[in-house]
């Protein structure tokens, strides 16, 4: 569903890149926790899966497209197929929870008919029913970001991205946040959420890749958030040195790779 | 790309962004207005050199007693050098179309009647005046060939054409509307730096729109071009305006009021301005699309 093979990404007069020959995967219906501290590149891997960044160097398909030689004019109809959640909501202060939702159909020409039926259907799916014509402002911040993903899943689409979502909430919301994300991936949506909140990766146990200082770390099924930041490298090492977590993810890259060439 | 969206996207646009669009409106008025000036004093000359040309006439003025012309040394033209100068102008048929004769007397009384309102009228003797032939011709620019036949010739003072005369007045006119037309050029330019400035702006008060419709995969034509329709509705308001005022200004100030003032010569009328209406119109709608598309192209990117 979504590869990156060697991808490198180098910031204009960046000292180094903010990732490194990253290479993982994930697959259609996977849920994976990208953990690591500020500026170890979790957000450009996001964005270069969004292709609000090219990669300098490497490939990255994502719904099987190649997101290097994917001509301008193809990424909106691309990005129908992504949804994506911000630590910060993103939402239109002027428009209804309704309304906000609404204008993710809208803007991609859905007709009345299917506005009507389905903006409901997902304010139920993320428990908003009833809070169709409050304002954002007359939200709590839980409440909001669920109004950011019912936007980013009104579209159905196949790969749901989420940044830092419980970044601006406390531990319960986040709690409920992260179980909604989980139930929406149970239903088929793959999700790749970038996160540093350790308390949820632990309790969730799903897939975690950590990243440091734009390489993967880590790569490891049912992680939990820790427990290679103790031996994380010092400058210059590099990680892939660091045998328990080398050995955790390369069977799990090869394994995925073949099964990737299999199904296309 | 559903368009009912996309108009209600620019009307909302327009609404909360009032004072930006009503600045575009004015600016594109006063750029166009100057512009239609300048095109309504260029067919203005047009009109008078069609008018003007088929009368110009080139007079060849006869010795009166006295004359300070070398070829009259002195003596009133004889009746005799009167015919041959008229068998002559009769053999050059064509250029010459018309051939009329004009005594002193007559042209005292035309320039008395011509200037009765000014004091030259008055001042005037008949003793300034000479008999003269007056030539129309069939075509203007043919005036030297009666000039290099009469000049200098027996009987004959001088030979005067009046298209030089025109001519003089129309370059003055030209200068006039080319000026107006330039002026318009450096009102067209500031109209222009303020739609990309409008629009940049718009586009940095929208960012959130923008970026949620981009995030959400609306192609490009439904993010840009309530941004574009903006632009191109207030700068055709502007110039529907600009439009009403050079109407009005053909309405009142030529027809109404220069025209009758002015009666022996040719005007435009309310008719050149819906000539030049959509020259007008069309140049800023291009004008604004490419404005904004080309603004949008560097600040609204996918």
């Amino acid at each position: 569903m979504i590869l990156f093979d060697q991808v490198t990404k180098t910031y204009p007069n960046a000292a180094r890149p903010a990732l490194d020959e990253v290479s993982m995967e994930v697959e259609r219906g996977e849920f994976v926790f990208v953990v690591g501290q500020s500026g170890s590149g979790k957000s450009t891997l996001l964005r270069l899966a969004l292709r609000e960044e090219r990669a300098t160097r490497g490939t990255v398909l994502v719904a099987g497209r190649d997101l290097g030689s994917l001509p301008d004019r193809r990424v909106p109809l691309m990005r129908r197929e992504i949804g994506t959640v911000f630590q910060d909501f993103r939402l239109l202060p002027g428009k209804t929870v309704y309304e906000n939702v609404a204008f993710a159909l809208q803007v991609i020409g859905k007709s009345r008919a299917v506005i009507r039926q389905t903006v409901p259907e997902t304010l139920r799916v993320v428990g908003l029913s009833g809070k169709e014509k409050r304002f954002p402002h007359q939200l709590s911040g839980g409440e909001q970001q669920r109004v950011a993903i019912a936007r980013a899943i009104v579209n159905k689409p196949t790969i749901l991205l989420a940044d830092e979502p419980t970044g601006n909430l406390d531990p319960a919301t986040s709690d409920g946040i992260v179980s909604l994300l989980d139930r929406i991936n149970r239903s088929g949506t793959t999700v790749m959420m970038a996160t540093h909140d350790h308390s949820i990766v632990d309790n969730f146990a799903k897939r975690v890749v950590e990243l440091a200082q734009g390489r993967i770390v880590r790569d490891q099924a049912e992680g939990v958030y820790g427990t290679s930041t103790s031996a994380l490298p010092g400058e210059g090492e590099t990680a892939a040195d660091d045998t328990p977590t080398r050995t955790l993810r390369l069977p799990r890259l090869g394994r995925s790779t073949r099964d990737a060439g299999a199904a296309e | 790309m559903k368009i009912s969206f996309v108009l209600r996207e620019s009307a909302g646009g327009l609404r909360r962004n009032l004072s930006m669009a009503i600045s575009v409106i004015l600016v594109t008025m006063i750029s166009m207005y100057l512009l239609g000036l300048g095109l309504l004093a260029n067919r203005q000359v047009d009109t008078m050199k069609d008018y003007w040309y088929d009368r110009v006439q080139v007079s060849v003025f006869l010795c009166v007693e006295g004359s300070q012309y070398p070829s009259c040394a002195g003596k009133a033209t004889t009746q005799a050098q009167r015919d041959q100068i008229r068998t002559q102008l009769e053999q050059m048929r064509p250029p010459v179309k018309d051939i009329f004769y004009e005594s002193q007397a007559d042209a005292f009384k035309r320039f008395k009647e011509q200037f009765k309102n000014s004091p030259l009228g008055e001042q005037a003797t008949e003793r300034a005046f000479a008999d003269s032939f007056r030539v129309s011709l069939t075509d203007a620019a043919k005036y030297d060939v009666i000039v290099s036949s009469f000049q200098g010739a027996p009987g004959v003072g001088r030979v005067q054409d009046q298209k030089q005369l025109l001519d003089r007045f129309f370059a003055f006119m030209n200068v006039v509307s080319w000026g107006a037309i330039a002026l318009s050029g450096l009102m067209i330019v500031a109209a222009i730096l303020l739609m990309s400035t409008t629009i940049r702006q718009t586009a940095f008060s929208r960012r959130r729109e923008t970026g949620i419709m981009r995030l959400v995969g609306a192609s490009n034509a439904t993010i840009q071009l309530p941004f574009i329709l903006e632009t191109v509705v207030s700068s055709i308001v502007g110039s529907a305006l600009a439009l009403a005022l050079l109407y009005a200004t053909v309405h009142y100030g030529v027809s109404g009021y220069l025209s009758k003032a002015l009666l022996d010569t040719a005007f435009i009328g309310t008719g050149d301005v819906f000539a030049i209406g959509p020259i007008i119109l069309g140049g800023v709608i291009a004008l604004a699309s490419v404005t904004s598309w080309f603004t949008l192209r560097r600040y609204l990117r996918v």
